[in-house]
């Protein structure tokens, strides 16, 4: 068995050991050694607190890691890229859970976590603590579960809002308190109880009003609460290692809302209201005309393409819900192979949560050196001949720069606009999430290309070869 | 580097705040904000210096390491006596065990798909 000190030193290390992990994704090379890194200090962490006197249950610990890592090895194994968003927002009603669990666990019994005062009556910091890890792991477990569903599809992605929703909201939050604070006076039950379950009804009366065009910041957000949970948990148990871990994951999607947030021009409050983006694109803003455009057929594209010094991809979400990804790979290498230079041009929010178009690319075998960030790229538009943007909208829209009157206005864009020529494999001239016209489509450097984006990529192929 | 040079500086005000704390024996709670406020500092560094390519990567190694509640999954497990107490904790423990295999397997397998040109 090991000392207190010793504990606590390996508990220091596997802390160290996390934090080396997100060092880690700095760049893709150190990211795996990072991933190990992250595993080896879970290991420590795990193995040091089962050594602990007061853990005996090993045979049904044992058990339980056993079904639980075997779900989780086979889920790893077999989810498709393309199910990342809803997997996480999954992972993250566990954590969520268990905190939960964990949470009610330390109330059931105080004396065996060692937050009890000699009556066996819990600790009046404790009691804080514990109303805190409690209500983040309740309300991160039910605001998860949603966010899964409407990211899976098995809830609709429109925005459900009704009148009285806020006041609602924070008759609830009162109540929640109100029960929180009774709990600290005089820890029994029934606060406890009621805390809880307000807490959950909260978690998913704060995502029903959230529509599927936010979800990238809301499974962001929702990151960043699995994170403060596990911190609650640990200011509950004292132990400094999972308040590190927590605060690191807590800042971590702290980020990447904000991020997130950024590239669609919107605040957190505003994205929190709810609202904006559901599953059908709203009635188009102000009044459609019809104006002229350029269509053509693959082969013309091919052309273009072949011709071409340099081009440079923009990929959207429908290339992934088209599963055109290969096929695009497919194009690029009969490009690179006629000395084309091609590059990709990635927008932030080009998949449904950060960072989701790259792994889509890079499972399709796209080198990521050839793959660039918005910033990187947009000096490089007015230098590029052509721009192949698939089952992308709202991320070209020039409104989005030139016209103050856009709901769009601010938000930052990829600079297509500025390439001599620009070819759009669409499936119809219908608007994008914001339910705007994109005056991109009626350019006169513009080609549009009516097709999935399969098909198209297809038909690309066979012109190309 | 300077992002290095400034987490080293954090970890060096740790140090400096731990000692002066320990000198007047504060609340442990007081030392657990500390470490929690430092944390977030670190994080803050961390993160800001990861590529956004490895966005998804670090959410699902994120959920990983949030699973790190195993700990306290496993103390409250701990007891051989079966009672509620008991059998929360060993449920924790199962969810938090598909998180942390199923978190670093799928960002193992992420990661494995970037690749270089060749």
């Amino acid at each position: 068995m090991l000392s207190a000190n010793m504990v606590a030193l390996a508990y220091l290390a596997a802390s160290v050991l996390i934090i080396l992990a997100l060092k880690g994704l700095a760049s893709p090379e150190s990211a795996r050694r990072g991933n190990t890194f992250g595993m080896v200090g879970l290991f420590i962490a795990v193995v040091v607190t089962l050594q602990l006197p007061s853990v005996q249950n090993y045979a049904w610990i044992f058990v339980s890691i056993a079904v639980g890592g075997l779900i989780g090895a086979f889920t790893a194994k077999k989810v498709p890229m393309t199910h990342m968003p809803q997997t996480v927002a999954f992972m993250h009603a566990l954590v969520g859970l268990a905190a939960v669990f964990i949470a009610v666990s330390a109330f059931a019994n105080p004396v065996g976590y060692g937050i009890a005062d000699a009556m066996g009556s819990l600790h009046v910091a404790s009691r804080i603590e514990l109303f805190l890890g409690t209500f983040i792991g309740a309300i991160t477990f039910t605001a998860s579960l949603i966010a899964f569903g409407k990211l899976h599809g098995s809830l609709s992605g429109s925005p459900v809002t009704f009148s009285g929703q806020h006041l609602l909201n924070l008759a609830l939050g009162v109540v929640m308190i109100t029960a929180g604070v009774m709990f600290c006076i005089e820890p029994s039950w029934m606060p406890f109880l009621i805390m809880l379950g307000v807490a959950m009804l909260l978690g998913v009366l704060l995502i029903i009003p959230i529509g599927g065009a936010d979800m990238p910041v809301i499974v962001s957000m929702l990151n960043s609460y699995s994170g403060w949970a596990a911190a609650g948990i640990g200011f509950t148990l004292g132990n400094d290692m999972l308040i590190i871990a927590g605060a690191l994951v807590g800042s971590s999607g702290a980020i990447l809302s904000y991020i997130m947030c950024k590239a669609m021009n919107r605040s957190l409050f505003n994205v929190l209201l709810g609202g904006f983006g559901g599953d059908a694109p709203a009635a188009a803003g102000g009044v459609k005309e019809d104006r002229p455009f350029k269509s053509g057929a693959a082969e013309d594209a091919a052309f273009l393409l072949k011709n071409a010094r340099n081009v440079v991809i923009v990929p959207g979400y429908g290339l992934a819900v088209a599963r055109a990804q290969h096929a695009l790979k497919e194009v690029v290498d009969l490009l690179l192979k006629q000395g084309v230079q091609v590059k990709f041009a990635i927008h932030p929010v080009a998949g449904r949560m950060p960072g989701h178009m790259n792994v889509l690319l890079a499972e399709a075998d796209v080198p990521y050196d050839i793959v660039h960030e918005m910033d990187e790229i947009n000096p490089e538009f007015s230098d590029t001949d052509v721009v192949l943007v698939i089952g992308a909208n709202d991320v070209t829209n020039p409104s989005a720069k030139t016209d103050p009157a856009s709901p769009i206005y601010g938000m930052p864009i990829l600079e297509v606009s500025k390439a001599s020529h620009v070819l759009i494999i669409k499936r119809s001239l219908s608007v994008g999430y914001a339910g705007l016209d994109n005056d991109l489509f009626y350019m006169d450097k513009t080609m549009m290309i009516f097709d999935d984006a399969k098909k198209a990529c297809e038909s690309l192929i066979q012109a190309l070869d | 580097m300077s992002d290095a040079l400034l987490v080293g500086d954090v970890v060096g005000q740790a140090t400096a705040h731990a000692a002066q704390v320990v000198g007047q024996s504060a609340d442990p709670f007081v030392m657990s904000f500390s470490v929690f406020v430092l944390a977030i500092f670190i994080g803050y560094h961390v993160v800001w210096n990861v590529t956004p390519a490895l966005h998804t990567p670090l959410m699902s190694v994120t959920n990983a390491i949030s699973s790190i509640v195993i700990v306290g999954a496993i103390i409250a497990a701990g007891p051989l006596e079966m009672n509620l107490a008991t059998v929360l904790g060993l449920i924790a423990v199962g969810l938090a065990s598909v998180n942390i295999f199923g978190g670093f397997m799928v960002t193992q397998r992420m990661l494995a798909m970037f690749k270089k040109r060749s």
